[in-house]
């Protein structure tokens, strides 16, 4: 049911891990659905250098963190937002009907993690 | 040279290459239509009969009460549909688990949308059901109770004979999926007080495509499949002679050797369960721990922190096969419905895998897949954010 793309990003997955000392920090979905992704961003300049994932869930959850993570280093977080879920699928050359929902559950991850990033950001021009 | 290693023979075997000779002839040789008066029906006929008292003998049962059918899932639908409808004026209520198989849940399911009254009796942390429960549950409408043999996710052997017994005291038909079971355990139409029982070949080492109902003698059902008069007029269709003789072949082979089998995919499993629980930390042993009512080929279990699907495609990577309760190898959003029903948590349900030996798997295939399996958790967990959370504060969030 995967391709070989799909396959292969999930037993080589890229940048899996945690960056401690994150600028932004985003989990989306749950346990009870059997998906979890985390994901930590690092910026500067409102560059994103640097990117990790930690994901609780299927091959397709764990292919689409990598690709999303990959994607979104050296976009600016204007541009990192942009992320589609379509642009995730296509990259992995497609996905099983029933594995769409991980793609989405990867975009929303990136977009929790820079809404944490720029809420950091208003709190430290507020002080 | 790359490995293959099938551990899910819960799901399907091989057909057996002494099975798959006695069939060959009837394809292109033997083709005759067991039908048809003729010499060459007539020689069709005879290996179609044949294959009949052979399954009648495995089961304790006349070949008189032996049905051809399409499988498992067309034996149960038969069964259970057509003791409804005949049964319809007497009652309207019927007694299964919660833990039957799709062909099984859905057909009671669909009967309820007839008007039909479908009692899903709850099962324990094993998946067992008692013959207490079953008698509890009897109301003046009951007209039938269908409850499986062997599960087919977590291995319960049910206690069909009790269940029987009390099915009998209150003349209620009785009715058993033993797909599961058929060609593992021992079974005895009579001494278990089955009415109905449903088998399929392709589980015990015979062809996909092919399966029995067995109905006692007395027993009245409607005819499933409208057409011609095959089977007693009971069951239409060109009998399906090559499938018939393999289902034949299959179950006689696997009652002569009942006893190695079950000892030697037994000691298997033993061997898989007792290293992985020793070897692996936070994983849920799911089924009965009781080996003597557990089917020999079958272990179960939940891996905290990781998920099911992203085992099975790791294990799948290395080469070997198995299947998986999550929700997200079946495609729906729910994880196993067994598994719930046995109590496992949904976060771990989703975690789950099936492993199913059976008669060719080896001791090395075995040690082989606990080294991958091993080094699949731990990389897995490493992967995981509830993993590091467990190792810091909280469990799960």
């Amino acid at each position: 049911m995967y391709n070989e793309k799909v396959m292969q990003t999930f037993a080589n997955p890229k940048h899996v891990g945690y960056i401690e000392d994150n600028d932004g920090a985003g989990k989306v979905g749950n346990a009870t659905c059997g998906d979890i992704m985390e994901i930590t961003i690092k910026v500067k300049d409102d560059v994103i250098t640097d990117a990790k994932f930690r994901t609780f869930g299927c091959a397709a959850a764990v292919a689409t963190s990598s690709v999303a993570t990959d994607m979104v280093i050296g976009m600016t977080v204007d541009e990192a937002l942009k992320l589609t879920n379509a642009r995730v699928v296509e990259y992995l050359e497609g996905l099983p009907p029933q594995k769409i929902h991980c793609s989405v559950l990867a975009e929303e991850a990136i977009k929790a993690a820079i809404e944490d990033y720029r809420k950091r950001q208003s709190e430290k021009a507020g002080k | 040279m790359e490995r293959r290693i099938y551990l899910d023979n819960s799901a399907t075997t091989y057909t057996d290459k002494e099975v798959l000779q006695k069939m060959l002839p009837y394809f292109s040789e033997v083709y005759g239509n067991g039908s048809s008066q003729h010499f060459f029906g007539r020689e069709a006929l005879v290996a179609i009969d044949e294959a009949r008292e052979k399954v009648a003998k495995a089961i304790g049962a006349k070949p008189t009460e032996i049905y051809f059918t399409s499988g498992g899932t067309e034996s149960d639908n038969w069964a259970i549909k057509g003791a409804a409808h005949a049964l319809r004026e007497k009652g309207n209520h019927i007694i299964t688990t919660a833990i039957e198989h799709p062909a099984v849940i859905k057909t009671c399911q669909a009967l309820e949308k007839d008007g039909f009254e479908v009692t899903y009796l709850p099962v324990d942390s094993e998946g067992f059901v008692t013959a207490e429960q079953v008698e509890k549950a009897i109301t003046d409408k009951t007209i039938l109770i269908s409850v499986m043999t062997a599960n087919n996710e977590i291995g319960t052997i049910e206690p069909i004979r009790e269940i029987g017994a009390v099915a009998k005291a209150h003349k209620i038909l009785f009715h058993t999926d033993a797909v599961q079971a058929v060609g593992n355990v021992p079974i005895d139409v009579v001494k278990d007080n089955i009415d109905m029982l449903s088998m399929s070949a392709h589980k015990f080492y015979g062809p996909k495509g092919v399966g029995v109902l067995y109905k006692r003698n007395g027993v009245k059902i409607g005819r499933f499949m409208d057409g011609g008069e095959q089977e007693r007029n009971m069951r239409a269709s060109t009998l399906n002679t090559p499938g018939i003789v393999g289902l034949g072949a299959a179950i006689e082979i696997a009652v002569r050797d009942m006893e190695k089998n079950y000892k030697h995919v037994a000691e298997l499993r033993d061997y898989f369960v007792k290293e992985l629980l020793a070897n692996v930390k936070d994983i849920k042993y799911n089924g009965p721990v009781d080996t003597s009512r557990r089917l020999p080929s079958n272990a179960n279990f939940s891996f905290e922190y990781i998920e099911g699907e992203s085992i099975l495609m790791s294990l799948d990577l290395e080469g070997i096969a198995v299947s998986s309760g999550s929700a997200c190898s079946s495609g729906s959003l729910e994880p196993s419905y067994v598994l719930l029903s046995v109590g496992v948590p949904i976060e771990l349900a989703h975690g789950s895998i099936r492993f199913s030996f059976g008669k060719n798997n080896t001791m090395e295939e075995v040690k082989y897949t606990l080294e991958k399996l091993y080094a699949i958790v731990a990389r897995l967990r490493e992967m995981s954010p509830l993993f590091k959370e467990f190792k810091g504060e909280q469990k799960y969030v």
